[in-house]
């Protein structure tokens, strides 16, 4: 039993990171209308620059604790990479989408030798933080207090995200622009404007997310290009472009993981890849999409 | 008529690089040989029938393991029992995957054929005990037409007869590609790309013929896979990552989709560029990245737009 909720909240705990990665996906599919590969490459960039982030931070005399923040304002900081990303893609919104996904590609060839140049290519760690919250016992097992803060901090953006998409302004016009682009154009949106900031926000979840989950682990190199297949398979399973799709669609990925690594290890990615293929034969839509989609 | 000439310019200056005396020019022709065949099968997907897969690699990794297995375990030599055992395999392999994968097109056919493609990474990955797991599988020497050429050492053989074979194979499947092209299914797959609706209205059976299309171009792409692990003398697990189908999509642009030759041109470019910029920078990823971003941006076509632009005028 004990073995089993430490199994799931393993699942969940990769599930947060996830969603969020994911959630930037959908949005930006959303809106834009491009599957953007470079998606794991901002969640890397977030691992890496919330490392040094904290890292900075102690030495400057921030009490520790507070390392969660430190990672947070990181994460969000690296948005001043949202425009200029989006300016370059801009110039390929109304192309075939081959040529988009092209694009995104190349951003991920570029970024991951941005990340090699500025932080080398050796796993880079931030050792010490991870346990800093103490433990929970539940009998033989024990869970890293910070698990549940990353956990908090997913669900917490989650339902952030939901009321900023359906119940506030920019919301709605995110949502007007994904439904029909021309007619919100027509209505007055400023759609450079929109997209701009929806991109923005789509690089900051993915960032937020890498940030947020690198205390448990090493930053990589290729932890961005690892993380794309599973936040596609994310989307996939989910729906294109719906939010709902991203939370069940990464609690999915996320445990059946987990379960996999305990039951067989050999099938970890197979399984999931399995359900990839199984959702998009039998629902190609997704499972939280319109049929129209 | 200036085509022709190039043409015939090209083969003799492919024939003529070993003669040069710079082995290791060669060798890099290899797998400038072993992508073409791939990627001529590509086209025929994405710059004839218009489906652009994110998952090819698969099947180069299906001809490179079928290479690497029958030479490894079962102690076969012969190169052209390698080829054609890779090509059935693939068939087999594409079968279903294709039956599967030609029922979505654009952004859902190119997630289902990563799907795919990943699906079989983890499978090398993973099962160590038919695929080598994360090592691979060594692929030794095979016999060409027979020869084992004993007498060779490795580059001999390489820069020698290897040369000779890949370059014979190349312009074979060349020969096999034009033919298709210009054939019923080459027109129909054109149709189809124009206008799908269209096409199936005038009585083209639209998903038939992506199928065959799927098909074909996994038959060329296990052959390049057969020809590409030989002279790496590995089969590994990333021949099948996605970022290999990418960067197969990648020099399919950077050449042009749009010309017969173009993914030729731009397997050659992609080879010759990545030697060069890997020996003065180890960030080669970022110039290709800027290389990549460049051509989507400003040359579409591909640099055979360039060349054919340059004659035409």
């Amino acid at each position: 039993m004990i073995q089993v909720l430490n199994l799931l909240l393993g699942g969940v705990f990769h599930a947060a990171a996830l969603f969020l990665v994911a959630a930037g996906l959908q949005l930006v599919f959303g809106v834009q209308k491009i599957l953007n590969l470079a998606c794991g490459s901002f969640y890397a960039l977030g691992a890496y620059a919330g490392i040094t982030a904290v890292k900075a931070a102690l030495a400057a005399g921030v009490p520790a604790p507070l390392f969660v923040v430190v990672l947070l304002a990181a994460g969000v900081a690296l948005g001043v990479l949202g425009p200029p990303i989006e300016r370059l893609l801009r110039t390929i919104y109304d192309r075939d989408e081959a040529f988009q996904l092209l694009l995104t590609f190349a951003l991920v060839l570029m970024l991951e030798d941005v990340m090699r140049f500025v932080w080398g290519a050796a796993p880079y760690q931030l050792g010490g933080v991870y346990l800093l919250y103490g433990q929970v016992r539940f009998g033989a097992v024990s869970i890293p207090v910070y698990n549940f803060v990353v956990i908090a901090a997913g669900l917490a953006i989650a339902v952030g995200m939901g009321v900023l998409l359906t119940r506030s302004r920019f919301g709605a016009i995110v949502r007007a622009t994904a439904e029909n682009r021309g007619m919100a154009q027509a209505l007055g949106v400023n759609m450079t404007r929109v997209s701009s900031r929806v991109f923005t926000l789509g690089l900051v979840l993915g960032t937020v997310g890498g940030a947020l989950v690198i205390p448990a682990g090493a930053a990589v190199n290729e932890m961005g290009i690892e993380l794309i297949v599973e936040a596609f398979a994310v989307v996939v399973i989910g729906g294109l472009g719906s939010m709902r799709g991203a939370v069940v669609g990464s609690l999915i990925v996320g445990v059946l993981k987990a379960v996999a690594i305990a039951v067989y290890p050999e099938a970890e990615m197979l399984a999931v890849y399995v359900i990839v293929i199984a959702v998009l034969l039998l629902r190609p839509a997704g499972l939280f999409a319109r049929a129209t989609a | 008529m200036i085509g022709r000439v190039v043409l015939a310019g090209v083969l003799v200056t492919a024939a003529a690089v070993p003669w040069l005396g710079r082995d290791y020019y060669a060798t890099l022709m290899l797998p400038f040989f072993a992508y073409s065949v791939a990627l001529l099968g590509l086209n025929l997907m994405f710059g004839t029938a218009g489906l652009l897969s994110f998952g090819h690699a698969l099947f180069l990794a299906v001809g490179g393991y079928t290479a690497a297995y029958l030479g490894n375990t079962l102690r076969v030599r012969s190169l052209e029992v390698m080829l054609a055992t890779a090509m059935v395999v693939a068939v087999l392999v594409a079968l279903p995957v294709g039956w599967l994968c030609v029922r979505y097109v654009r952004i859902y056919f190119g997630m289902l054929t990563l799907a795919f493609g990943m699906l079989f990474y983890s499978f090398l990955y993973k099962f160590y005990a038919l695929t080598g797991g994360d090592e691979g599988i060594p692929v030794a020497r095979p016999t060409l037409l027979g020869h084992g050429f004993v007498e060779l050492d490795k580059t001999g053989y390489l820069v020698g007869p290897y040369y000779y074979y890949s370059l014979a194979v190349c312009v074979l499947a060349a020969i096999a590609m034009w033919r298709i092209v210009g054939s019923p299914l080459g027109l129909s797959l054109r149709a189809i790309r124009e206008n799908a609706d269209k096409a199936a209205y005038v009585g083209v059976r639209v998903r038939r013929y992506r199928f065959y299309a799927f098909v074909i171009a996994a038959v060329f792409g296990a052959a390049g896979g057969v020809l590409l692990v030989v002279p790496t003398g590995l089969a590994a697990p990333t021949l099948a990552y996605w970022t290999h189908s990418g960067n197969l999509v990648f020099m399919l642009l950077l050449g042009g989709f749009g010309h017969f030759f173009g993914p030729v041109l731009g397997a050659f470019v992609f080879i010759f560029l990545q030697d060069q910029v890997m020996s003065v920078t180890e960030y080669w990823r970022f110039v290709f990245g800027v290389v990549l971003a460049a051509i989507v941006i400003f040359l579409p076509q591909g640099l055979m737009s360039l060349l054919t632009r340059t004659v035409d005028a």
